[in-house]
């Protein structure tokens, strides 16, 4: 009886201090959960999800505090994969949080420009160059087209334009055939 | 001497319809009104313009500068006037724009001073920066930017160099033309790529139904009596001068997934590469023009010797394209593609102008289910199974096409040619390609955006942190100027110790300032002259003297 109390003892004692040792030594910082979301978000850093920036929003979809249909940067197929990762059901894009448009840059109308420095505040992501009092302009390569710069303009200089198509970025469309008519 | 010859997996064997090409020898082409020529020809970056609209440009001129390493030159075909440098149509399926040079020949096609080198003595890095920048690139379809394949690998030799004259494809017959008539010159060619390869042989493949190329390329390879080359006919059967497959006939090596011909010892090129090659390297004079069959429904079919920047109905117009043409075809029936216009230069791409109409090329039939007849598979000369790729393509499960090696395709279309239900299995490929592509571009660009974002937020916490440092050094400061000065005189109450005094005495400190400098400024109305106003204005002061407690600073001038 001793014994066997003796062992079951011995076991429960290795195993709870392989179990501390494990939790110690493989400790996983920060949620993997996030990362994966916020690989999917489109880093625009719009704040159109009612988030600001797109880390925190992930975090708020880990944490069950937000729907996944809240990014229209991300489009359909961004809630697409969301729903794949986190086996929720689909859901249409919320209107509330705006609606999916074609993928633009922020240009500044440079002759209109005061050089407040409003807009440079304003991006996310540090694509505006200037200085106060001298003309502002836009890197476009870096630009998420988050929209942010518009409002903060006191002389409405910025615009969003389209991307255009060019010969890098084309691409080949989806195979569709043209169903005739028998004659 | 007879050679073992492998064999690669698949193929098929289409209708050739090479011999309508091949009577005639090559001919040349008058010059057009204009030549338009595109400055991104090559992959790698779009070379940046080195001329203005009312520029003179000699012939060989340099037009456009290679854009880093990883891109080519690009060279005025003939001499004249630069009308414009504007984005236009350029020979690709999208109907885009590029970037080019719009030139007017003044009809003398004179030549500038050609940048000569002496090939024997310049060392192989010069050699390769001289060919960069005499525009050649590979022109069996590519176009690679053929210095960055002439380097031998990391033991410093290759073992094979690889000669491309198959040309597999229906209707093109430029390299056959080109062996034929210039094979002496093409060898000069390869024995340069040899010397800067250091490559151990040369095997020449040219595929069987190219009897009479084969024997001038023999001729002159006994002619020049160099050891080491041998030009081998390999069996005809499409895609035969596709690289890998031709590297598989003719040494039997395999090169796998992910991996170049370059870890095996083995480098490929074209014959038309060889033969520019001789021309920049022995003659100085960069790449200016290439031979283009033109074929199909035209009444000769032929092969010209055609400037880059040709407008492509400037060349067919000499063959005579019939009525009922619809559309230009840029490379052969499998792989070429549609023109978006009549009028769109010739590239250095540009092997074949194939010349459609509806009845030479029907539209195909309707695309019909996959029944899984596994035909694809045998065809597929990259051993791929297009019926799996397919599959995902069509449900745009892109990971999924690329788990089954999609980016090893080579487009060629045999899978399409013997597709029983008529799919247009390439058609889904290049489609799947080129959103992977995007996708990876959006997901570079997301990464960037995410980096800047964070290093944003670092920043503005960091300048945040060093104001309140600052302000912090700054109010330290202060504190202790106070402290110094409050000792000194010893009017002020005798100071306790403790932080509360220390806020007390800068309170009083900064009160007593504020004084000082009310005290200082005198009211500025006091040079009114009228008496009445002056009186008002005493009165006021003495009210305002009343209200105020004493102080021992005298009162402002002005009072009466």
């Amino acid at each position: 009886m001793l014994t066997a109390l003796l062992v079951m003892t011995g076991i429960a004692l290795l195993l709870g201090a392989g179990l501390g040792f494990a939790s110690i030594k493989f400790k996983v910082e920060g949620d993997p959960l996030v990362d994966k979301i916020d690989a999917i978000l489109p880093q625009t850093q719009c704040g159109q999800c009612g988030f600001p920036g797109c880390r925190p929003y992930a975090n708020a979809i880990a944490g069950g505090e937000a729907e996944i249909n809240q990014c229209p940067p991300g489009g359909e197929e961004g809630i697409r994969k969301l729903a794949d990762l986190l086996g929720r059901e689909f859901k249409p894009l919320s209107e509330e949080h705006g609606v999916e448009k074609p993928k633009s840059v922020a240009v500044i109308d440079e002759a209109t420009c005061i050089g407040c420095t409003l807009c440079i505040q304003a991006c996310p992501v540090d694509a505006i160059v200037g200085a106060a009092k001298q003309m502002h302009t836009i890197i476009a390569a870096d630009c998420t087209g988050c929209e942010l710069c518009l409002a903060p303009c006191p002389v409405d200089c910025i615009a969003m334009e389209p991307i255009a198509e060019t010969v890098d970025t084309w691409k080949w469309r989806y195979p569709v055939f043209q169903i005739r008519h028998a004659a | 001497m007879l050679r073992k010859l492998f064999k690669f997996h698949g193929g098929v064997k289409p209708q050739t319809n090479k011999e309508q090409s091949t009577t005639t020898p090559i001919a040349p082409v008058p010059l057009p009104d204009r030549l338009v020529i595109p400055l991104h020809q090559s992959v790698g970056g779009h070379p940046r313009p080195l001329v203005q609209p009312g520029d003179r440009v000699f012939k060989g001129q340099r037009i456009g500068g290679a854009d880093g390493n990883l891109s080519s030159a690009v060279h005025a075909s003939t001499s004249g006037i630069v009308r414009d440098v504007l984005p236009a149509v350029m020979p690709h399926t999208s109907g885009l724009t590029t970037l080019s040079v719009v030139i007017e020949p003044d009809g003398e096609d004179r030549w500038g001073e050609l940048d000569r080198i002496n090939v024997r003595a310049a060392t192989p890095d010069e050699l390769r920066d001289y060919l960069r920048d005499a525009g050649v690139v590979g022109l069996g379809g590519a176009v690679f930017p053929s210095h960055l394949k002439l380097k031998p690998g990391k033991e410093g030799s290759l073992d094979t160099l690889v000669i491309n004259g198959a040309e597999c494809e229906p209707f093109i017959t430029c390299d056959d033309m080109l062996m034929r008539e210039r094979a002496a010159d093409m060898l000069k060619g390869i024995s340069a790529m040899r010397h800067m390869l250091q490559a151990r042989e040369v095997l020449i493949g040219i595929e069987d139904n190219k009897p009479e190329a084969l024997a001038a390329i023999q001729a002159a390879l006994s002619a020049s009596g160099e050891k080491g080359i041998e030009a081998i006919a390999i069996p005809t059967r499409y895609p035969a001068g596709g690289a890998k497959q031709l590297i598989r006939v003719l040494t039997g090596i395999e090169v796998p997934h992910g991996r170049r011909s370059t870890d095996f010892g083995v480098q490929c090129f074209n014959v038309g590469t060889a033969y520019s090659i001789h021309d920049a390297l022995e003659h100085g004079r960069p790449l200016l023009s290439r031979v283009v069959t033109v074929a199909g429904n035209v009444k000769a079919p032929r092969n010209y010797e055609v400037l880059i920047g040709t407008p492509m109905d400037h060349v067919v117009r000499l063959a005579g394209a019939r009525h009922d043409t619809d559309r230009y075809i840029m490379g052969g029936p499998m792989m070429g593609v549609r023109m978006p216009a009549f009028d769109v230069p010739v590239v250095k791409a540009t092997n074949c102008i194939l010349v459609g109409s509806p009845a030479l090329f029907p539209p195909p039939p309707p695309e019909m289910p996959c029944i899984r007849c596994g035909e694809c598979a045998k065809a597929c000369p990259a051993d791929l199974a297009p019926f799996e790729m397919y599959w995902f393509s069509r449900a745009r499960n892109f990971g999924k096409t690329q788990e089954y090696h999609l980016f090893d395709c080579i487009e060629c279309g045999c899978c399409s040619f013997v597709c029983p239900s008529h799919i247009p299995l390439v058609d889904y490929f290049r489609f799947s390609k080129s959103e992977i592509w995007a996708r990876e571009r959006e997901k570079e660009a997301a990464d960037t955006a995410r980096e800047r974002f964070e290093f944003k937020n670092l920043r503005q916490e960091r300048e945040k942190q060093e104001k309140a440092e600052k302000l912090a050094a700054k109010a330290a400061a202060t504190r202790e100027k106070v402290a110094g000065e409050t000792a000194a005189p010893g009017a002020a109450p005798a100071a306790k110790p403790g932080g509360d005094d220390a806020k007390r005495a800068l309170i009083e400190a900064a009160m007593e300032k504020a004084r000082q400098q009310k005290a200082q400024v005198a009211p500025k109305n006091t040079d009114v002259t009228n008496p009445g106003v002056q009186a008002e204005m005493a009165a006021i002061d003495a009210r305002r003297a009343a209200l105020e407690p004493p102080t021992e600073t005298p009162p402002p001038a002005g009072q009466a």
